[in-house]
């Protein structure tokens, strides 16, 4: 199956490519060239060596036998947190360098909100051999300490981003006006399923392996390759769309797309872009994303520092458009209780991201005979000054 | 005649544009800015309207966007100090911003208001040509608007021509692969674009914009195009003096 946007990026109304002209030749030469560079053989080899060699894929799928007994339900846990450096970042990061270096690019820059994205980056580009450039905001920069030292060690120049909220939103307006001021040898590596098309095609695309391996890992396990859940934690999107990928077709896979909802929906400390959004432009696409009725957009708010975005990719503002995912919220508390519960059951520290996609567990209402699969996006390590202060 | 055509039709050289941000310094600020600058010699004007994430934006602008928001600036708040202008002012006015408070807005209806109070173009970077061509177009050329595409060195020869032939008013000249923001001088490889560009004899006027900020780069920049535009140097003025009434005015003389 393929999930796929129009030729100019559109998933029905929402998409395209709402840039300046300062960017139109760089991402109009991603737009021609994307898919025959990714598609071609050589690449696609390269690729998924890189996958199995280095990040170390397929990640397990688990059986979470304690965590299936609370619930009352058959819940398998997909492990990105087991990738290398940590979460599903890597899978895109890996994608996007191979093509960086087919365009020729010698410069790489990147947006960053929990630092995975960026860690992800940066790696990579350890590995190719390529200039590294990390916007993160400052916000983020203080309280995903971590991960800054990871991205200096790697070799990447971390710049704190002091716009705004100085969070993800921010980092990646600092992304595109680097790009606008280095337009000829810079490739800007986004970490999401956002931003002009062709980013939110090729980002899925590259994060599709997470649902292709979910199908064949479910057939050994089960005896189907359908579940009859996929909950993933939702941010820009971009695990939720790797996890969902392959499954759009199944209608009877429920899909389900967790947001932060920070104080909750109603508190105006919030991250919840579909629940609270309306339709607009932001960073590059026409999607949902929280704004006034003056179309400022609204600074977000959530405990976690991934998730902190106000807006949405535009393929999950479409799914939801047509029914196709079931959207639910997930507050800081309730994430950081999820954290702790799937720690003590499993023995698994979550990142404060994948724990709101475990939150939305106590929720739902599971049949003793449901398979339902949980996308683990990420390791805590990166939280645990968040989870520290929790425990006390 | 809309009063952009009638300018460039009257004035081929030095035409001199300077951009604000509605809201800033002040809230109120709007409506005496236009004036002074008519009054100090200023060709034409760009009202800068506020958006919470400016990405084409520098420092100064990205700072007086988000002083203004603070300050309360909204469309319909500028169409509100707009109402009476043109009693005051003759000078080409030109809206500038970002798609989505005027897609909040309305196209249509910010389109019909800007031709009751009397604007006479739009510049709206993040409004893709395509998008523009197929559902907007018609309203901007209802109300007499002239819709303002911006060229960088980045575009193609074939893509100026192509936008040389759906433009009119002018072709918004950026003068550098930058972001808005005030450069000491103008260097050789902008000087190859810009004869690049005047090679091609286009049918629209040029503008040359971004990085104009004194008397230097401006006579610089206006021997290659029919003139260009002060942003954020003019901002920046506007922030750091206290007397803005003659800020104002030695700042145009010091150009002109
Ligand atoms: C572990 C983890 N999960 C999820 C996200 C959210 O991003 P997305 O919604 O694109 O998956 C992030 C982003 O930083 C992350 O680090």
């Amino acid at each position: 199956m393929s999930f796929s946007p129009d030729e100019r990026g559109f998933y029905g109304q929402f998409g395209g490519a709402y840039i300046p002209e300062m960017l139109y030749a760089n991402v109009e030469e991603l737009r021609l060239k994307y898919l025959d560079i990714i598609n071609n053989e050589r690449f696609q080899k390269e690729f998924h060596r890189l996958l199995k060699y280095y990040v170390g894929r397929p990640s397990p799928l688990y059986y979470a036998e304690r965590l299936s007994n609370r619930y009352g339900t058959h819940i398998y846990l997909k492990r990105e947190d087991l990738n290398h450096t940590g979460s599903h970042k890597i899978n895109n990061t890996i994608g996007q360098i191979l093509l960086a270096k087919e365009l020729g690019k010698k410069r790489i820059i990147a947006e960053t909100g929990a630092g995975q994205h960026g860690v992800a980056t940066a790696t990579v580009c350890a590995l190719m051999g390529m200039d590294c450039v990390v916007h993160m905001g400052e916000t983020d920069v203080k309280r995903q300490m971590p991960n800054v030292l990871r991205m200096k060690m790697l070799g990447a120049k971390v710049i704190p981003s002091m716009s705004g909220n100085r969070t993800l939103k921010d980092a990646g307006n600092e992304a595109i006006r680097d790009w606008i001021n280095n337009p000829t040898d810079t490739h800007y590596l986004i970490g999401s399923v956002v931003g002009p098309h062709p980013y939110p095609d090729l980002v899925a695309k590259f994060q599709s392996v997470i649902s292709e391996e979910i199908r064949w890992q479910l057939k050994e396990q089960t005896g189907s390759e359908l579940p009859d859940y996929v909950l993933a934690c939702i941010g820009g999107g971009s695990n939720a769309m790797g996890a969902f990928y392959h499954f759009i077709d199944d209608a009877a896979v429920k899909l389900i797309a967790v947001e932060a909802a920070g104080l909750g929906v109603d508190s105006g400390e919030t991250a919840a872009s579909i629940a609270r959004g309306t339709d607009g432009v932001i960073q590059g696409a026409r999607t949902k994303l929280m704004q006034n009725a003056d179309g400022q957009i609204i600074e977000p708010y959530s405990i976690s520092a991934g998730l902190d975005y106000p807006g949405i990719g535009p393929a999950h503002a479409y799914l939801h458009s047509i029914g196709r995912t079931i959207v639910l919220d997930a507050t800081d508390d309730e994430a950081i209780k999820a954290a702790f519960e799937l720690t003590r059951l499993e023995g698994i520290i979550p990142a404060l991201e994948s724990a709101h996609a475990l939150a939305a567990l106590p929720k739902m209402k599971f049949l003793s005979s449901d398979v339902v699969v949980v996308n683990i996006s990420g390791r805590g390590d990166k939280d645990m000054e968040t989870y520290i202060k929790a425990l006390r | 005649m809309n009063r952009i055509d009638n300018l460039f039709h009257q004035k081929k050289n030095n035409i001199l544009s300077i951009y604000f941000t509605a809201g800033h310094p002040t809230l109120l600020s709007t409506a005496d800015i236009l004036t002074e600058l008519e009054a100090s010699g200023t060709d034409m004007i760009e009202i800068g309207m506020p958006f919470s994430d400016p990405l084409a934006d520098g420092p100064v602008i990205q700072d007086s966007s988000a002083k203004a928001l603070k300050n309360g600036m909204t469309i319909k708040g500028l169409f509100d100090q707009l109402t009476n202008i043109r009693q005051k002012v003759k000078t080409p006015l030109l809206l500038m911003g970002y798609i989505n408070p005027v897609l909040q807005f309305g196209v249509e209806a910010f389109c019909k208001k800007c031709r009751e109070v009397g604007v006479d173009g739009i510049i709206l970077p993040d409004l893709p040509m395509d998008i523009y061509q197929e559902s907007f177009k018609k309203y901007f050329e209802e109300n007499d608007l002239r819709f303002i595409f911006l060229i960088t060195p980045q575009t193609s020869d074939e893509r100026i021509l192509m936008i040389d032939s759906i433009s009119n008013g002018f072709i918004y000249m950026v003068s550098s692969s930058s972001t808005t923001g005030a450069k000491g001088s103008i260097v050789s490889t902008q000087v190859a674009y810009f004869e690049r560009v005047k090679a091609l004899k286009l049918k629209n006027p040029l503008v040359i914009g971004f990085g104009i900020s004194n008397r230097e780069t401006f006579n610089r920049a206006s021997s290659y195009a029919n003139g260009a535009i002060i942003g954020s140097a003019f901002v920046k003025m506007l922030n750091e003096t206290t007397d803005w009434k003659k800020g104002i005015s030695d700042f145009v003389k010091q150009i002109n």
